[in-house]
């Protein structure tokens, strides 16, 4: 099936109750299947004025207590920014699944790594959130069902971070029930809408996102800082191949990588030493993880391969801050990158 | 000398007493306003389940009025947040509370949409024609020739157009069983009459309920008492008819 198919059963299986959404390409059939089956499992489904309205009604469902998501892409990616702001300022467990197209602007309808950028970092605070990279339908699966545990155990909004590729091409995948795995479902719970008398049973539940002194902020970002900082050991997920004895390391996320495992693969029957590493967390980024290749390996040097124009290589920069290896990067914003790409720049680096 | 009693004010039960005195200026509207709402929450009981939204810009103050569950959302975006509230545990009486610039501008299309869709949530939209809370700018009702900061030789609508005229648009894009109505702070029986109105329309599962209550801003429109009321009632209530526009509950009182 398609990655945009794989998505809605992905949260259909997680438990979804309901999607606020708003077309745009290229993740309008996730809406399309989710509108299908939802009456189908009693799920809910709003399609708002815009990206900014569906942002909010999910964050107001969230703080009703029901497990909401929305998806978009590019230019509602921007859009949505401002409610990703307050779920990061609230605490609130949002999930949305982005499938990148091309950029600036409306760009294409395509496909890109170009909102890497906007979907770790936008919006006007510290980047508290947490982004999946998926490369795989399968992971697209997985990491849906993961990503609503995710935000309802940490409660900072989280990103499943495709591409247009990923939503309109067909792969096979496994289909499961998470209890078949093991894997048990965070029980969603209301914020606000609480049970109970207010003044006899409880007080009154006021949630609050904007504070009248600059201390009041400070105390509010540092300890949410600190919250983040102390879960994302947990929460860091990497692969990395042959990277023990490699002169070159390929880093790259996402679809991307399926072209530098094949890169490796092709080289190494080369005689070349050269291996990848994969984030698969972009928030928070598994740095230590990276910093660990590149001093058990002695590479040489690193090559970036991403479809945007530095992105992940800005990111990678600041991540391992300190390392002295030389980096060379292969920037195709918003084109495909297959192995024979990766194999070129590589020789030309040897 | 013996002790004098302090005097305690008469409030409604689901006023949040922590939280009081209230943080708007001498002689805002809101509190009145938050007042009609406060003793409609009380005699219809709804306390425990009334979700209050307030917008960013004055009403923002309001956050923690009730003691009822709330939240703070974004300027413009509280009827987006209290659709998704509404949607989710209908059983919750979602109330966004707004002011002219967040309902009429910034909230534009989320208050245009949520109308056309007919959401089931109350708003109460308080209109003093600017935006007080970031310094007295035009705001989208505004009058002809009112000076602001951001109009500081009166408002020329044939540059920014005419004072937006809220309930009247909303009355076009809803069905009957919407709730539709502009009161002012100067009649307070008929405010909270349609606030109620707009709250037991909501509770009975008919459709969108909305209010616009003119208010005063004397700190921005920089007035004294008598000018403030005087500009409320021969100045903004001649341009903003008060009354019922559309009302599920019989014959619109004017």
């Amino acid at each position: 099936m398609t990655g945009n198919e794989t998505a809605a059963w992905a949260a259909l299986a997680a438990g979804a109750e309901v999607m606020f959404g708003y077309p745009i390409t290229p993740q309008n059939e996730i809406m399309h299947y989710w509108t299908r089956m939802a009456p189908k499992y009693d799920r809910g489904f709003l399609q708002t004025e815009d990206e900014i309205s569906a942002g909010f009604t999910v964050c107001g469902s969230v703080q009703s207590g029901k497990k909401a998501f929305t998806a978009t892409a590019g230019p509602g990616n921007v859009l949505m920014q401002e409610p990703f702001g307050m779920a990061e300022g609230m605490r609130l467990p949002l999930l949305a699944i982005i499938q990148q197209r091309g950029g600036p602007s409306s760009g294409t309808v395509v496909y890109s790594q170009q909102e890497v950028t906007l979907t770790t970092f936008g919006g006007n605070g510290e980047g508290h959130r947490i982004v999946y990279s998926t490369a795989t339908h399968q992971e697209i699966y997985d990491y849906i069902i993961k990503g609503f545990n995710t935000a309802w155990t940490y409660r900072f909004p989280t990103f499943i971070l495709g591409d247009g590729y990923q939503a309109k091409m067909r792969e096979p995948l496994e289909l499961y029930s998470p209890e078949d795995k093991g894997i048990k479902m965070v029980e969603p719970y209301p914020l606000i809408g609480l049970p109970g008398h207010i003044g006899e049973d409880r007080e009154p539940k006021h949630l609050c996102n904007i504070y009248s002194l600059e201390e009041e902020l400070y105390e509010v970002v540092m300890k949410i800082s600190a919250e983040y900082e102390a879960i994302s050991p947990e929460l860091t997920e990497y692969q990395e191949r042959e990277c023990d004895d490699a002169e070159i390391i390929i880093v790259s996320h996402g679809v991307v990588s399926r072209a530098a495992d094949d890169a490796v693969t092709a080289l190494r029957a080369q005689g070349l030493k050269v291996g990848c590493f994969r984030p698969i967390t972009l928030r928070p980024f598994p740095a230590q993880e990276l910093k660990n290749c590149i001093q058990k390996s002695g590479a040489k040097k690193l090559l970036i391969a991403e479809s945007a124009y530095g992105q992940l290589f800005r990111l990678v920069r600041q991540e391992i801050y300190g390392e002295t290896v030389p980096m060379e990067t292969l920037f195709m914003p918003g084109v495909g990158i297959i192995d024979y790409d990766i194999m070129s720049k590589i020789k030309s680096m040897l | 000398m013996a002790m004098l009693e302090p005097v305690h004010p008469l409030t409604p039960k689901s006023w949040y007493l922590p939280s009081k005195p209230h943080k708007f200026c001498p002689g805002c509207g809101h509190g009145i306003v938050l007042k009609a709402l406060g003793e409609n929450i009380d005699e219809l009981g709804i306390q425990d389940k009334t979700i209050f939204g307030c917008d960013i810009g004055c009403s923002l103050l309001a956050w923690n009025f009730f003691a009822c569950d709330s939240t703070q959302t974004h300027h413009g975006r509280t009827t987006p947040v209290m659709v998704g509230i509404k949607r989710s545990r209908p059983e919750l009486i979602t109330v966004g509370y707004m002011g002219d610039g967040g309902g009429y501008s910034i909230g534009s299309q989320h208050l245009l949409n949520a109308a056309v869709r007919n959401e089931k949530v109350t708003l109460i939209l308080v209109n003093n024609t600017n935006y007080g809370m970031t310094g007295g700018q035009m705001a989208p009702t505004t009058l002809p020739g009112q000076k602001t900061e951001t109009s500081p030789y009166g408002r020329d609508p044939e540059q920014t157009g005419y004072p937006t005229k809220g309930p009247e648009f909303i009355a076009q894009l809803t069905p009957d069983s919407a709730y539709v109505a502009r009161a002012t702070v100067s009649k307070y029986n008929q405010l909270k009459r349609f606030i109620r109105n707009a709250l037991r329309n909501q509770i009975e599962g008919n459709g969108f309920s909305f209010v616009e209550v003119l208010s005063t801003c004397p700190t921005n429109w920089r007035t004294n008492a008598q000018q403030t009321w005087r500009f409320l009632e021969d100045e903004m209530e001649p341009y903003f008819p008060v009354g019922e526009l559309k009302s599920p509950f019989g014959k619109g009182d004017k």
